[in-house]
């Protein structure tokens, strides 16, 4: 269709679609994040399915204009369920040229380039590396490029706003240009606007200028795209036929802040976290802080041992003790997690993993602490690890660590990761009664004639009795020296010492009868390959078996929520398939585990590159193992 | 001797509001009721014996129910303390028994919390955790056993040890400056400072019962002999012959005035640094523990018997401010009587959410 045809016509086509990705680019301080954040929002208003993808730099503002300070949220939402947030862009806004220069080489060809023409001058270009202006020396002929000077017109539409010109200076005026393109965005792609003009309204209420402003940008957004010729098409995404029921957004770190909260109700225990800020952990000590009214007490500490030493202070005295952190601060924490192994105390230890080693890559993903959890103490000092594999099961992966935490008198580890962290999904809301009730039985009578042993076990759960100070007639020393099995007083003796080893193993080897089976999905039954993974690569690894199965061919899936102790039927499945293939955001640290276990010649595929893995490139490497 | 505080004197059941919602005890206990049947095992003639004794002869009259005290080391041979005492305990890891006390007495109100360490284990490889407990002015008492050595791992030099000494990782002698605890601690701002000595059990005792009535963080520097790796370093506050002419008691409301004879006292010098002058000079300083501004407190603490033939001991320092925990739970309290108690479904589902039918 030509311009001219297109002129007369006025009439534009609207193209269904099944599935979408777009990403918002621009910035650190330019709000693509929030703007990502509300496109959402109104996506899940609308009904689809999504799930979401932040990609931002360590630095809260790096050098203003270059590549590395660029931020980029990534959305993918469809009409059927989908399981990633997408491997690559369908558009591209593009709010500077550092934003174009770091993301155009993931933009396939053909794909809608949307760009703020008015920030392309000769300084920006400069700062994003560009020595000609890529919008005319052909960088961008591949796209469908819409070249739009929004800037200038956010601050048209906002000077001719009433009640906003003058009320605010032009720098206010322009910083309200990410709503412009998300207005233009929402004209695109049909989505509902009353919620963001609401949001804006609320958001701002203590400027009502700014809110103005803002929601002025983006009805001129909006009205831009209407009246523009730049669009020949516009796109429709049907609803998602999804599950009946009441959904919300939800990113993991909330999910998992969430799901805290519910374990001291499941458990009647007060929760206390104990945490010290870092990336990608801080938005949950954050939301915590928030939740007072539940008797929810948060302590920012001095450092990260004081943060679990906290904690585990708050569990001696009856708390459900949390701390929260990433891979580093594990690393610190660590002598504190052996004494909880040897203290035989409840306690939650939040990992949301990032690039390492060292400070590595502090807002990227990765899954490279399972050995670090699996064994960085000193001793034989055995922690149960929990992994969640969506955004939404960190609040069922919180319930599940504090119930086998207090039910076996033991640290638990969660692993979480950036991805999960900070991507989001709509969420089936659960129902009060359908969370487990959690039982807590503190001890507050003698259990040895009129003596309390707090180390006589429970014969069927190995855990040892919890006793909390204030309970008459109980008073008791523990601590980080070996304890004679029972009595609990210090002993050095070489037998008794060996039996609390094995006995402290024992204990959490048996947790493996009180967790579910690993499930396969081999619908077909005849599959020869199965892929096992963990954690936050559910969702690539699944979209890349259907990808695989749409091709006829037969893969088995199997995904690990339990890492330690294993499911007790896990080496029977790995065993029972030709070839196992290990996806891991690491070098391999499930793969040797399930290696010198099970006696299993797993294959793996591995990266590191701080992103999730992509849906098609899995898919190829599982065709080629099955093929193989 | 009496050490009075907070204009009351010592003697019956100490009292302050934050150990008022500690359950009192149910009847009069005794010592016996607080020893343990742990068979303690520190050197013979190790100071830590002597401190024991007196904390198990102070514990009755705290007048707490026993059940609701809690003793909690780091590592060391100050360490082992909690085994001997028939209370809740716990021995933890080194230097990080304020953080986990931290935990324990904000979560606990009804708790009365006490750390016991050492100068390794608190200035060294726990300094961190000591600083921030006292500025925070959690509601924990911290017992500091200062013999300056490492006992435990066998005679190394500590963060307080003289420069110059001669042990066995610095057999050419130590090159760092020594710590002084109430100077670290009162620069921190710890709202209670003082110091004893371990074979003193009244004034220990004074001391003890003046932190227990401390609404806060106190901080107890317990001048403690290792006669094994650094026997005698506090002989001189010791013997009967010199003690009173190198040992400043410290009284608030009281001039400072110390002496066999009472003779000598502390006069602020030109620089206005402290100095020893005598009893009758003008200017004779009066002591004020509960100074909100620590200048005064702090110039007290740089008196040591090295630079200036004269060592304080006492409380330095008593100052009644909101402590962290009382803090902490009435903004709990608060939450609670503006939103009510938190519901947990309306929580979770949030504002934004859409039906599927």
């Amino acid at each position: 269709m030509s311009e001219q045809v297109r002129e007369q016509a006025r009439e534009r086509e609207t193209r269904r679609l099944d599935r979408v990705v777009v990403r918002f680019a621009g910035d650190s301080g330019d709000g693509m994040q929030l703007t990502g954040e509300q496109f959402t929002s109104e996506t899940a208003t609308f009904g689809n399915d999504l799930s979401t993808l932040p990609d931002f730099p360590a630095e809260i503002r790096a050098p203003a204009g270059s590549p590395a300070g660029v931020s980029g949220f990534q959305l993918h939402f469809s009409d059927h369920d989908i399981l990633t947030p997408g491997d690559a862009p369908d558009v591209l806004v593009a709010m500077n040229p550092a934003a174009l220069k770091a993301y155009l080489k993931d933009l396939p060809p053909g794909a809608d380039l949307i760009v703020n023409t008015d920030a392309f001058t000769g300084g920006n270009l400069k700062k994003a590396g560009y020595t000609a202006d890529p919008l005319t020396d052909g960088t961008v002929d591949k796209f469908r490029v819409h070249k739009v000077p929004l800037t200038s017109m956010t601050i048209n539409a906002v000077n001719a706003a009433d009640g906003v010109a003058g009320a605010v200076n032009k720098k206010e005026a322009e910083r309200a240009k990410n709503m412009f393109a998300l207005g233009l965005m929402s004209w695109l792609y049909h989505r509902p606007t009353t919620g963001t003009e609401e949001f804006l309204r609320q958001k701002f209420a203590k400027r009502p200028e700014i809110a103005e402003a803002n929601v002025a940008a983006f009805r001129a957004g909006f009205n831009y795209g209407e009246t523009t010729e730049s669009f020949s098409v516009t796109y429709e995404v049907a609803p998602a036929r999804m599950k009946a029921g009441t959904y919300r957004r939800i990113s993991g770190n909330l999910a998992l802040s969430y799901g805290l909260v519910a374990a001291g109700e499941l458990t009647g225990l007060p929760v206390f976290l104990g945490s010290y800020p870092i990336t990608p952990a801080s938005d949950i000590l954050h939301e915590l802080s928030k939740h007072k009214q539940f008797g929810v007490r948060t302590f920012q500490a001095e450092d990260e041992i004081a943060g679990i030493g906290a904690a585990l202070g708050a569990s001696f005295g009856g708390s459900l003790g949390v701390t929260t952190t990433s891979g580093p601060g594990v690393a610190l924490k660590s002598e504190t997690i052996g004494l909880a192994v040897s203290l035989e105390l409840p306690l939650v230890i939040v990992d949301i993993q990032r690039g390492g080693p060292s400070t590595g890559l502090p807002t990227k993903t990765e899954q490279s602490d399972l050995m670090q959890a699996m064994f960085g103490r000193n001793g034989e000092a055995p922690v149960p690890i929990i992994a969640p594999r969506s955004p939404s099961d960190c609040f069922d992966a919180a319930i599940e660590a504090a119930r086998i935490a207090t039910k076996y008198r033991t640290p638990v580890f969660i692993l979480s990761d950036g991805y999960l962290a900070n991507g989001s999904e709509p969420w089936l809301l659960p129902t009060r009664d359908q969370l487990p009730e959690i039982p807590i039985q503190l001890t507050t009578e003698p259990n040895h004639d009129d003596d309390f042993w707090p180390y006589l076990r429970d014969p069927q759960t190995l855990a040892r009795p919890w006793a909390v100070p204030g309970t008459k007639g109980l008073e008791h020393r523990i601590g980080g020296l070996e304890k004679a099995d029972g009595s609990g007083t210090i002993s050095y003796d070489a037998n008794n010492h060996d039996q609390m080893v094995r006995l402290r193993q024992a204990k959490i080897d048996g947790i493996a009868a009180d967790i579910p089976p690993l499930e396969v999905d081999d619908a077909s039954g005849s599959a020869r390959v199965l892929v096992l993974g963990w954690g936050s690569t559910y969702g690539p690894i699944a979209a890349a078996v259907r990808r695989v199965r749409a091709k006829g061919l037969q893969v088995a899936q199997a995904h690990l929520r339990h890492l330690n102790p294993f499911p007790a039927n896990t080496g029977e499945v790995l065993r029972s398939y030709d070839r196992v293939l290990v996806p891991e955001m690491n070098l391999g640290q499930l793969r040797t585990l399930v290696r010198a276990e099970f006696l299993v010649d797993a294959i793996g595929y591995n990266q590191v590159r701080g992103l999730p893995f992509k849906a098609a490139e899995l898919a190829g490497v599982l065709e080629d193992v099955i093929n193989q | 001797m009496t050490v009075t505080t907070n204009g009351k004197v010592g003697g019956g059941r100490v009292t302050n509001r934050l150990l008022d919602l500690v359950p009192a005890a149910p009847g009069p206990q005794s010592r016996k009721d607080f020893a343990s049947d742990q068979e303690v095992r520190w050197c013979p003639g190790c100071g830590d014996y002597a401190i024991l004794s007196t904390v198990q002869g102070f514990l009755p009259e705290l007048g707490v129910a026993r059940e609701n005290i809690v003793f909690i080391s780091g590592i060391g041979c100050s360490s082992r303390f909690p085994y001997y005492l028939q209370t809740y305990g716990m021995h933890s890891i080194h230097g990080r028994a304020p953080a986990i006390a931290t935990g324990l007495a904000t979560s606990r109100p009804d708790l009365s919390v006490w750390v016991i360490t050492g100068d390794g284990d608190s200035l060294s490889i726990g300094g961190n955790h000591l600083l921030h407990a006292l500025r925070r002015n959690v509601n924990i008492k911290i017992l500091m056993f200062n013999n300056r050595i490492y006992g435990l791992t066998k005679g190394q030099y500590s963060p307080t040890s003289e420069i110059g000494k001669i042990t066995k990782s610095t057999p050419h002698g130590s090159l760092d400056r020594p710590y002084n605890p109430t100077s670290l601690t009162l620069g921190a701002e710890a709202t209670f400072v003082a110091r004893s000595v371990d074979s003193d059990r009244q004034h220990l005792t004074s001391v003890l019962r003046a932190a227990a009535e401390h609404p806060g963080a106190a901080f107890v520097e317990i001048f403690q002999n290792c006669n094994i790796f650094n026997d005698g370093a506090f002989d001189t506050m010791k013997d009967r012959d010199t003690r009173d002419d190198v040992t400043l008691r410290l009284q608030h409301g009281q001039p400072l005035a110390f002496g066999a004879d009472g003779s000598k006292a502390i006069r602020r010098g030109a620089d206005g640094s402290l100095e020893v002058g005598a009893a009758g000079d003008a200017g004779v300083l009066v002591h004020d523990a509960h100074a909100v501004d620590p200048s005064q407190q702090f110039a007290l603490s740089r008196l040591t018997g090295d630079t200036h033939g004269v060592t304080p001991i006492g409380v330095f320092r008593d100052v009644d401010v909101p402590s962290y925990d009382e803090e902490l739970n009435a903004q709990i309290d608060r939450a609670k009587q503006r939103q009510g108690d938190g519901n947990l479904m309306s929580l979770v589902a949030g504002k934004e959410t859409w039906t599927i039918s």
